[in-house]
C-alpha cells in the first residue's frame, strides 16, 4: 500500500453506496470486481474489521490524461 | 425489417457420437465404392446415393423428397469390418488407458480418492468452473491414477501404456489392436468416468474407437461435370472410396480366414484412409495424395487456417458493389474526392427508388441505356428490377421499352455519377483511417486517383499499390458516411490529437522554396501559382525593383491562411540556437502569422506536414473540417505552383564536397582509428583504465564505440559545412521533406561504425571477423567500422559488414510487423464491443462497467491538444492578445497533470469572460 505504483483504496460506507451507484446509473452487479482475498482488500479488513460480499471500493487513481481518478468496485467471494 | 431473437442460446453441449446413433441418423448404408453407373445415375449405396441428398438440378432426394436447394442433404455411413482409432481422440484415449486397470477397467484410485474428486469435480460445476478448470481437473486425476502400478481393486499390476503416432497403442512393445483398446475401455465403469470430466451419458470413451464411419451428404462433397462431360469428384468422395475400397478387402479376407498378417496390414491400411480422411496432415504418416500429386483436402484441412471454413468463410465476408485497382496520384483533386475510371463507373451502381415525384426523371435515365452517349461521362442504368423482384438488364436495344414500363415500386440500378459518395479503404486497415469516404470524380485511365495530402492515412504510395471501393446502397448509409467518414472529419487523428492528412514529400519542398526568406515571384510565376488555385485574387505586389512588380512568397501563401488567425511557432529548419532571435532568425524559422498574413519564418513539415502541421492542426481545431479541408486543398497547390515556378531536382553531386574537405575527413577518421589502435594496444598491454561496473573488454568496446561514434559525426559536420541551403538534398532533409541530415552525411562524409546486436561485428571466423584481419585483431577496421561514404564506395570488407548491418534491420522490422501485428489482433478482439455511453462511462454488451470515465478523463482524443484537454498556451494568446502574450515570461505553461485541474477551471472561467466580451 505504500507503494507508489499502489492506488489508494477506501471502504465506501454503505449509506454512501446508493448515491454512487445512482449517480452513475449502474446496478451494483455492474461495477467492476475486486476480490476479497486481495492484499488491497485484506489491508482495508484490518482497519475496518471483515468486509462483505457485496460492499464497494473506492479506488482512487493518479492518472496521466485527468490528474486524479476516481473508480469503484464491487467486493466479490474468494 | 424487425427481426426478433425468438430463442437464445444458454449453452452448448458436446457429446460423442455412438455407433447406434450413427446408424439412427444414417440414410443409407454405403456398401459400394462405386459412384455412378453408366447412364450417370448414382448407385444405390454407393458414395452418390441419392438418399444422402442432390446436387444434380431435375433430381429429387430420395429421403426427403427436396428438390437441389430444398434438400440440405442427409449423413449416411460405413459399417467397418474391423474398430479402427479415431486420430482426433488419441490423447484422451492415452489418458484413459493409462488410468485404468487393465484387467479390471477401474480408475486406478482408492474408492475415497475417486469420491474426491468427483466431488471436486460436482463443486467445479456449481459454482460455474470454465471448461479449462475442468480439463485441469481431469489432467490430475489422471495424472494421479496413472502413477499407480498395481490396481487396488483387483491387484492386477500395470503394464507401461505408450503411444506410437499417431494411433499405434503399445503396452510394453506389444501392438493393442483397436479392438482390444475398445474392449478395455468398454469396462470402465460410469461412475468412474466422472472424475475424469467424462460425461458417461452422453460420452462412452469406446465411441472414441469407430465402429461404423459418418459418410457426409454429398451436398457437402459435391462431384463437378468438367465441359469434357468428365465428372471430377470432391477430394472427401476420393477419400471415402479408399475407405470402402480397403473395408471391403479386409471383410472378404477376414471371413475368408486369410492369414493373421494379411488381415493386420489391411487393417492398418484401413487405419491409415480413415486417419487421412479426418486429417490428412497428421503428423508421422505421409499425407494422401491425389492422382496428380496435390495432397488431397480432407475434413481437417476444410475448416483450419486461413483458406479454412472460419476464417474464409465465417469470419470473413464478400462483397458486391465493390470495385480494385491501382492507385496513382492526382494533385489537383480535392482531398474528398476519389477519380474512378469510367470503366469501373458503368459497371457500380446505386438503387434508385421509384416514387411518383422522380418518376419521369428515372423513366428519362432508362431510356439512356446502359452506354449513354453524350458530352463526357454520362450515368447510365444497367438493370432495372420490377416490384415482383425480376431483374431485367437493360441494353441499348430494350431501353426505350423498359423505360415505358418503370413504376412506382421499381427500382432501378443507375451507374455512378459524379459526386457519389463511395467509400475507399487500403489494407491493412488498421486503423478507422483505413476506410473513408469520398466524393466520385469519374477520370478516364484505369486507375483510383486521389490527393497526395490523403496518403498518410491510408499508409499508401504509387508503387504499384492497389485500393478498393465500395458503393454505399442505401440513403441512410450514404448520410452516415458523408458526416462520418468524409476524408475532412479525419483530418484530426484519435491517435495524437495532430493532423494525420496533410502535405507530403514535395508538398513541403515547395512551402520551402515559396516562403523561405525573401524568396519572391514576378507577374507571370505568381499568376502561375495562383490558376492552380483558382478562387484567389493577386494582391498588391509587396516588392517593385526598377519597376517590376514582385510578390513574395509569404504575401502568396498567406493567401491560404484564415484572415484571423494569429500564432508563433518554430519551423522544423530552427537549429535551436540559445538565444532564439525570433523575428531576425537567421534561417528564417521563426514563423509568425499575424491576422493571417505570414510575418516571418518558413512554411515547412512544422507548418503544413501530415503528423506536425501546427497550422494545419489549429485551422482544423477552431474553423472546421471545410475549413481545413479548403486550406489543404490551396496550401499544397500553392507549394507544388512554387515547387514547379522554380524547379527542383536532386542528384548525386549534391553530395559533392570539396577536395580539401575530403581529405580532412579522412584526417578526422584516420586519427579516430588511430585512436581505437592505441586503445586496443592500452589494453593488450593491461594500462587500459577499467571503467566502473564494466570489464576491461566491455570498457575497450565502449571507449573504441565512443571514439569512432565521434569521428562520424565530426566528419558529417565538416561535410555537413559545405552543404547548405541552396542545395536541394539539404533543403529536403531540413524542411522535413524526406530524409535526414544523418543521411546526407552517410554520403558525403563517412558511413560509421556498422553494428549486430548492438555492438560492433565480433562474429564469423576464428577470433575474427573476416579471413582478411589478423586473429584477434579489435582494431576499427576489422570490427566493422565503415571509413568510407556511400558516394565514394565502400570496401569489400566494409560493404560484407554494412550488409551483416543491414541483414540485421530487415529482420528485425520483419519479426516487429508480424509480432505487433499479432498482438493489436488479440488488442481489437478483446475490446470490439466496448463502447462509450452518454455518461463518457466505457461498457461493454453487458453494460457493465470497464471504465468509468473514458480514458479517464472523458476527452476524445481528436479533439485534444497532443492528448491534453486544452492548450492553455493557445487560449492566452487569444484572450490576452499576441502582444500581452509575447511579453509573458517564456515558461509560463509547464503543468503537471495535478495541476491541470486547476488549469481547467481557470481557463473555462476565462472562455466564459471571452464570451461576455
Amino acid at each position: 500500500m505504500e507503494h507508489r505504483l499502489v492506488p489508494e483504496h477506501h471502504l465506501v460506507l454503505e449509506k454512501e453506496e446508493g448515491k454512487i451507484l445512482n449517480g452513475l446509473k449502474v446496478h451494483k452487479d455492474q461495477l467492476p470486481k475486486i476480490h476479497r482475498n486481495d492484499p488491497c482488500v485484506q489491508l482495508l479488513e484490518r482497519k475496518h474489521g471483515p468486509i462483505e460480499e457485496g460492499r464497494v471500493i473506492r479506488i482512487v487513481r493518479i492518472s496521466e490524461t485527468s490528474g486524479v481518478s476516481v473508480a469503484y468496485r464491487l467486493v466479490v467471494g474468494r | 425489417m424487425l427481426r426478433g431473437v425468438s430463442k437464445r442460446i444458454k449453452s452448448i453441449k458436446f457429446a460423442l457420437l455412438s455407433p447406434d446413433e450413427i446408424r439412427k441418423m444414417s440414410a443409407t448404408k454405403v456398401i459400394t465404392a462405386d459412384t455412378y453407373d453408366d447412364d450417370g445415375f448414382p448407385i444405390d449405396m454407393g458414395l452418390m446415393d441419392s438418399h444422402l441428398g442432390v446436387i444434380e438440378p431435375g433430381l429429387r432426394c430420395k429421403t426427403c423428397g427436396g428438390k437441389v436447394d430444398d434438400c440440405p442433404g442427409h449423413f449416411g455411413h460405413i459399417d467397418l469390418a474391423m474398430p479402427v482409432i479415431h486420430v482426433g481422440y488419441v490423447k484422451e484415449l492415452k489418458k484413459l488407458l493409462m488410468a485404468t486397470c487393465k484387467n479390471c477397467g477401474r480408475l486406478l484410485l482408492l474408492d475415497e480418492e475417486i469420491r474426491a474428486y468427483e466431488r471436486e469435480m460436482d463443486a467445479l460445476d456449481k459454482i460455474g468452473g470454465t471448461k479449462l478448470d475442468k480439463k485441469m481437473m481431469a489432467k490430475e486425476t489422471a495424472r494421479d491414477a496413472g502413477k499407480r502400478q498395481i490396481c487396488p481393486h483387483c491387484d492386477t499390476e500395470q503394464s507401461k501404456i505408450t503411444l506410437d503416432k499417431p494411433t499405434t497403442f503399445r503396452e510394453d512393445g506389444h501392438k493393442l489392436t483397436p479392438k482390444e483398446v475398445r474392449e478395455r475401455l468398454e469396462r470402465i465403469r460410469d461412475e468412474d468416468l466422472r472424475p475424469m470430466g467424462i460425461n458417461p451419458d452422453v460420452a462412452r470413451p469406446e465411441w472414441m474407437i469407430l465402429t461404423a464411419l459418418l459418410v457426409p451428404p454429398v451436398t457437402v462433397r459435391p462431384s463437378i461435370t468438367l465441359e469434357s462431360g468428365d465428372r471430377s469428384e470432391d477430394d472427401l468422395t476420393h477419400k471415402l472410396v479408399d475407405v470402402l475400397r480397403i473395408n471391403q478387402r479386409l471383410r472378404e479376407n477376414r471371413d475368408a480366414g486369410a492369414p493373421q498378417l494379411i488381415v493386420e496390414d489391411l487393417w492398418e491400411l484401413l487405419q491409415y484412409h480413415i486417419t487421412t480422411y479426418f486429417d490428412n496432415q497428421t503428423s508421422g504418416i505421409p499425407p494422401a495424395r491425389h492422382r496428380s500429386g496435390r495432397p488431397l483436402k480432407t475434413l481437417v484441412q476444410r475448416l483450419k487456417g486461413k483458406e479454412g471454413r472460419f476464417r474464409s468463410n465465417l469470419s470473413g465476408k464478400r462483397v458486391n458493389f465493390s470495385a480494385r485497382t491501382v492507385i496513382s496520384p492526382d494533385p489537383l483533386l480535392s482531398i474528398n474526392e476519389v477519380g474512378v475510371p469510367v470503366e469501373a463507373a458503368r459497371e457500380l451502381t446505386i438503387p434508385l427508388y421509384v416514387q411518383a415525384y422522380n418518376l419521369e426523371w428515372v423513366r428519362e435515365l432508362v431510356k439512356r441505356g446502359p452506354v449513354p452517349e453524350g458530352n463526357g461521362y454520362v450515368p447510365g442504368v444497367n438493370y432495372v428490377i420490377r416490384q415482383d423482384g425480376r431483374r431485367i438488364r437493360v441494353t441499348d436495344k430494350n431501353a426505350e421499352t423498359v423505360a415505358e414500363t418503370v413504376d412506382v415500386g421499381y427500382v432501378v440500378e443507375r451507374q455512378l455519377q459524379e459526386g457519389d459518395i463511395v467509400l475507399f479503404n487500403r489494407q491493412p486497415s488498421l486503423h478507422r483511417m483505413s476506410m473513408m469516404a469520398h466524393e466520385v470524380r469519374i477520370m478516364s485511365f484505369k486507375t483510383f486517383r486521389f490527393n497526395l495530402a490523403v496518403c498518410p492515412p491510408y499508409n499508401a504510395d504509387f508503387d504499384g499499390d492497389e485500393m478498393n471501393l465500395h458503393v454505399l446502397q442505401s440513403e441512410e448509409a450514404r448520410a452516415e458516411a458523408k458526416v462520418l467518414m468524409r476524408v475532412q472529419e479525419h483530418i484530426l487523428s484519435p491517435r495524437f490529437g495532430g493532423p494525420v492528412i496533410g502535405a507530403i514529400h514535395d508538398h513541403i519542398s515547395g512551402g520551402f522554396l515559396m516562403t523561405h526568406k525573401d524568396s519572391k515571384f514576378n507577374m507571370e510565376q505568381s499568376s502561375r501559382i495562383l490558376s492552380l488555385v483558382g478562387d484567389v485574387k493577386l494582391p498588391k505586389p509587396g516588392i517593385v525593383e526598377d519597376g517590376v512588380e514582385y510578390w513574395t512568397g509569404k504575401q502568396l501563401f498567406s493567401l491560404a491562411i484564415p484572415d484571423d488567425l494569429n500564432m508563433v511557432f518554430r519551423a522544423s529548419i530552427c537549429q535551436a540556437c540559445d538565444t532564439c532571435d525570433k523575428e531576425d532568425c537567421d534561417s528564417d524559422a521563426y514563423v509568425k502569422i499575424v491576422n493571417g498574413e505570414i510575418m516571418s519564418g518558413t512554411i515547412d513539415e512544422k507548418s503544413i506536414g501530415a503528423f506536425n502541421g501546427k497550422i494545419l492542426d489549429k485551422i482544423a481545431r477552431n474553423y472546421g473540417s471545410d475549413r481545413a479541408r479548403i486550406f489543404i486543398d490551396q496550401a499544397t497547390k500553392f507549394a507544388i505552383g512554387a515547387i514547379m515556378v522554380r524547379g527542383f531536382t536532386t542528384g548525386i553531386d549534391d553530395e559533392d564536397i570539396p577536395e580539401s574537405e575530403k581529405m580532412k575527413i579522412a584526417e578526422i577518421l584516420q586519427t579516430a582509428v588511430d585512436g581505437v589502435r592505441t586503445l586496443v594496444q592500452a589494453y593488450k598491454e593491461g594500462d587500459l583504465e577499467q571503467m566502473p561496473g564494466r570489464s576491461l573488454e566491455e570498457t575497450l568496446e565502449v571507449e573504441a564505440m565512443k571514439k569512432l561514434g565521434r569521428a562520424r559525426d565530426d566528419a558529417g559536420n565538416h561535410a555537413g559545412k559545405h552543404l547548405g541551403l541552396e542545395n536541394s538534398a539539404v533543403i529536403m532533409a531540413r524542411s522535413g521533406a524526406r530524409g535526414s541530415m544523418l543521411n546526407l552525411s552517410q554520403m558525403a562524409g563517412c558511413v560509421g561504425q556498422q553494428a549486430v546486436r548492438g555492438e560492433r561485428i565480433s562474429r564469423g571466423y576464428w577470433s575474427r571477423t573476416l579471413p582478411h584481419f589478423p586473429k584477434g585483431d579489435l582494431g576499427a577496421e576489422a570490427k566493422g567500422f565503415v571509413k568510407s561514404c556511400y558516394k565514394s564506395g565502400l570496401t569489400p570488407t566494409e560493404y560484407f559488414f554494412h550488409s551483416m548491418g543491414g541483414r540485421e534491420g530487415l529482420v528485425d522490422t520483419a519479426v516487429r510487423t508480424s509480432r505487433s501485428g499479432y498482438m493489436q489482433r488479440r488488442l481489437i478482439n478483446a475490446l470490439e464491443d466496448l463502447k462509450v455511453k452518454e455518461d463518457r462511462s466505457v461498457r461493454n454488451t453487458a453494460d457493465t462497467i470497464v471504465q468509468f470515465k473514458f480514458g479517464e478523463d472523458g476527452i476524445d482524443p481528436s479533439r485534444s491538444v497532443q492528448g491534453r484537454a486544452v492548450d492553455v498556451d493557445d487560449i492566452l494568446r487569444d484572450v490576452l492578445g499576441a502582444k500581452k502574450y509575447a511579453t509573458l515570461p517564456e515558461e509560463r505553461v509547464v503543468r503537471k497533470y495535478g495541476e491541470l485541474e486547476e488549469g481547467l477551471e481557470m481557463t473555462e472561467e476565462e472562455a466564459g469572460k471571452l464570451g461576455e466580451d
